[in-house]
């Protein structure tokens, strides 16, 4: 029998330990955090499967948010490549449209002329639009974007002429049956052939085609490369008639003011507001026209995109919540698979505050590693989307430090039930459980 | 003598329903430091409440334990927790030993909840199991794990867990149970030692010839000592 070491036997109780009044404290954090990590690694499919709930918010939390500053910043950047210093008169959403109230005044294309006659207006440029179907030989494309225009459109909305040249006043006041591509639709319609000079049939009128435009992409909800051209008087003509024409004149969509950089934008847009009414015949606040600036556009399509986001992070916050949910059912589920262990511990001096500790930790451990599994994945995921995906991202910061606060929030509140219930097993009861 | 273990009318009482259970009936016992007792009795006779109100895992429902010289009949979970953490070393008969932990944190464990002025250094810690574990002659097992151990092994491990906070009174709850004779007997020769070291120890056990190997056994009846004497 190899019992060899010199154990000698304290016979008297230590006398420095006679009293329990000292035992009320906690065991040192580090004991605590090493019994809580030796849980976490002693079952690791267990601590995993765990994890996987917090896992999953918190990298949903951070995909969501960067894909939605992504979204706004692509936005943003867009509407800024609408063009410097750009004031924008539309018909106000809803009314004076085409089949509208005749007695609303609409935006129609004598109204440039009252633009252009405000000090500080160095260009305009006017819009109609419909869609039509285009012919070449055999290929026929339907629902073409038809852009009647004047021209000034080129340097007002800052749209470069790749080959040929952009129409002239001439070609404007004559109604000449013109038009300029853009890229991808010449390139839709030719593909390697010369497209200046040739013949295109638009519904039932035969245009020539005397330019093609620079690649500008899609600017908003517009793709610049798709559409093809033409005077707006053409337009009015043969494309976009008005049966109110006797009376109102011809509406178009939008005018384009484009403002000396020097000017203050706002007394000028006050100054076409003014004017418009006055022609109108309507006082200016009655004036049935939106007139905004690119800053009002972004800050409009900002609030949109603001409320896209929260909603997304409530979405991820769920997540969260659920993935919290997750922690408390397998600690449950854990503390009674480890009531033996529980006793143990139990037996040898853990109070009921070491063991609800112990838990607590385990919990609030096991949702922050997840939160650091979900932060790699979340920027991973999001730079991986903006890469590949249609969808740019913008990974915010913030977003990272909220995702990860909300994981240990999550830990602790889900964790302090189970923590508890673990505290409270008798240690009779749990050496018994088997 | 020096008296490790006094009981004054001890009674624990369980009630199930309408019906009042006495476990123990008023048990008084008195056991002397360097003792080596026996508790035998067949189940339902209240050995294992006696053994838990002994262990401090359990209060009594009336009477007084002085354990020590102090009385920890009416001690908080607190405290019986204290008590357990210092002077007191536990052998299960199922070992009770943490799975996937090495022997040596396994031993560690009692010392890991000393905390205030009694709190040891990590490597103090270490030390005193690796002491421990020597005693039982298990020293060069310390990083195995109890799985990969025999019964006899593992049994020798809890022992040296219930040794290592130098405890004033080893609680051995059949320690043999779950072995085999040969083993068993291996387990009882460490016991034998410890108590010729002058340890005390207090063993259950339904086995009378384990029990014959002590210097006296108490047997209970129906929550009462039935008997009492060496043979």
């Amino acid at each position: 029998m190899a019992v060899t070491a010199q154990d000698t036997p304290a016979i008297q109780a230590d006398s420095a330990e006679t009293t329990t009044t000292d035992f009320g404290g906690i065991i040192s954090p580090i004991e605590i955090v090493r019994i809580a990590w030796e849980g976490i690694v002693r079952n690791k499919i267990r601590s995993l499967l765990t994890m996987l709930g917090v896992i999953i918010g918190v990298a949903a939390v951070i995909t969501m948010i960067s894909i939605s500053a992504g979204t706004e910043a692509q936005i943003a950047a867009q509407i800024e490549g609408l063009g410097a210093n750009l004031i924008f008169i539309q018909n106000s959403f809803g009314r004076g449209g085409p089949g509208g109230d005749n007695n609303t005044p609409s935006l129609v294309f004598s109204d440039l002329d009252v633009v252009k006659s405000v000090g500080g207006v160095v260009g305009t440029a006017v819009e109609q639009t419909s869609a039509e179907s285009v012919r070449v030989g055999s290929t026929t494309l339907t629902d073409v974007p038809l852009v009647g225009t004047t021209v000034d459109f080129p340097s007002v909305r800052d749209v470069g002429i790749d080959e040929g040249r952009f129409f002239n006043e001439t070609e404007l006041d004559r109604s000449a049956k013109v038009t300029v591509l853009g890229p991808s639709l010449a390139n839709d319609l030719f593909g390697e052939t010369d497209p200046i000079g040739q013949s295109i049939t638009v519904g039932t009128t035969k245009l020539t085609v005397i330019g093609v435009t620079d690649e500008k992409g899609v600017v908003g909800n517009t793709d610049f490369d798709a559409q093809l051209y033409v005077p707006i008087t053409l337009a009015f003509d043969k494309f976009v008639p008005s049966q109110f024409r006797q009376f109102a004149g011809d509406r178009v969509r939008v005018i384009y003011a484009q403002i000396e950089e020097s000017v203050d934008i706002e007394n000028v847009m006050l100054q076409i507001e003014l004017k418009l009414s006055s022609v109108k015949g309507v006082a200016p606040e009655e004036l049935p026209f939106a007139i905004q600036t690119q800053q009002d556009i972004i800050d409009t399509q900002g609030a949109a995109t603001e409320a896209f986001r929260s909603l997304l992070a409530w979405v991820a916050g769920v997540s969260l919540l659920v993935g919290g949910i997750g922690i408390m059912n397998i600690m449950l589920v854990s503390v009674t698979e480890r009531t033996r262990e529980i006793g143990i511990r139990q037996s040898v001096g853990a109070t009921p505050n070491d063991i609800r500790l112990q838990f607590l930790t385990e919990a609030v451990m096991l949702s922050l590693i997840g939160g650091i599994l979900g932060v790699i994945l979340g920027v991973g995921g999001s730079i991986l989307f903006g890469q590949t995906g249609d969808m740019p991202t913008v990974i915010v910061p913030s977003s990272i430090l909220l995702a990860f606060g909300s994981a240990a929030v999550v830990g602790i509140v889900f964790g302090f039930f189970p923590a508890n219930k673990a505290a409270q097993l008798d240690p009779i009861e749990a050496l018994r459980h088997e | 003598m020096n008296p490790i273990i006094q009981t004054r009318n001890l009674r624990k009482v369980y009630r199930m329903g309408d019906i009042q259970v006495n476990a123990l009936d008023g048990v008084e016992i008195d056991i002397n430091a360097g003792e080596f007792v026996a508790i035998m009795g067949p189940s339902g006779s209240g050995k294992s409440t006696l053994m838990n109100i002994i262990g401090c895992l359990d209060r009594p429902t009336e009477g007084h334990y002085i354990l020590t010289g102090e009385n920890v009949s009416d001690m908080s979970k607190v405290q019986l927790a204290a008590i357990r953490n210092r002077r007191l070393g536990f052998v299960f008969q199922s070992f009770n030993l943490l799975p996937r932990t090495s022997a040596l944190r396994n031993v560690m464990l009692p010392l890991v909840y000393k905390r205030g002025k009694s709190a040891l250094a990590p490597a103090e810690r270490e030390a005193l199991a690796m002491q421990a574990l020597k005693t039982v002659g298990l020293a060069d097992r310390a990083h195995h794990h109890p799985q990969e151990m025999s019964g006899g092994q593992r049994q020798r491990v809890a022992i040296a867990r219930a040794l290592v906070n130098d405890p004033v009174l080893i609680m051995a709850d059949e320690p043999t149970g779950n072995l085999d004779t040969k083993t068993g007997d291996e387990i009882m020769g460490v016991l034998h030692e410890l108590h010729q070291r002058g340890r005390t120890i207090v063993m259950v056990t339904h086995e009378a010839y384990i029990a014959d190997q002590t210097e006296r056994t108490i047997f209970l009846r129906d929550g009462k000592i039935d008997d009492e004497g060496s043979f």
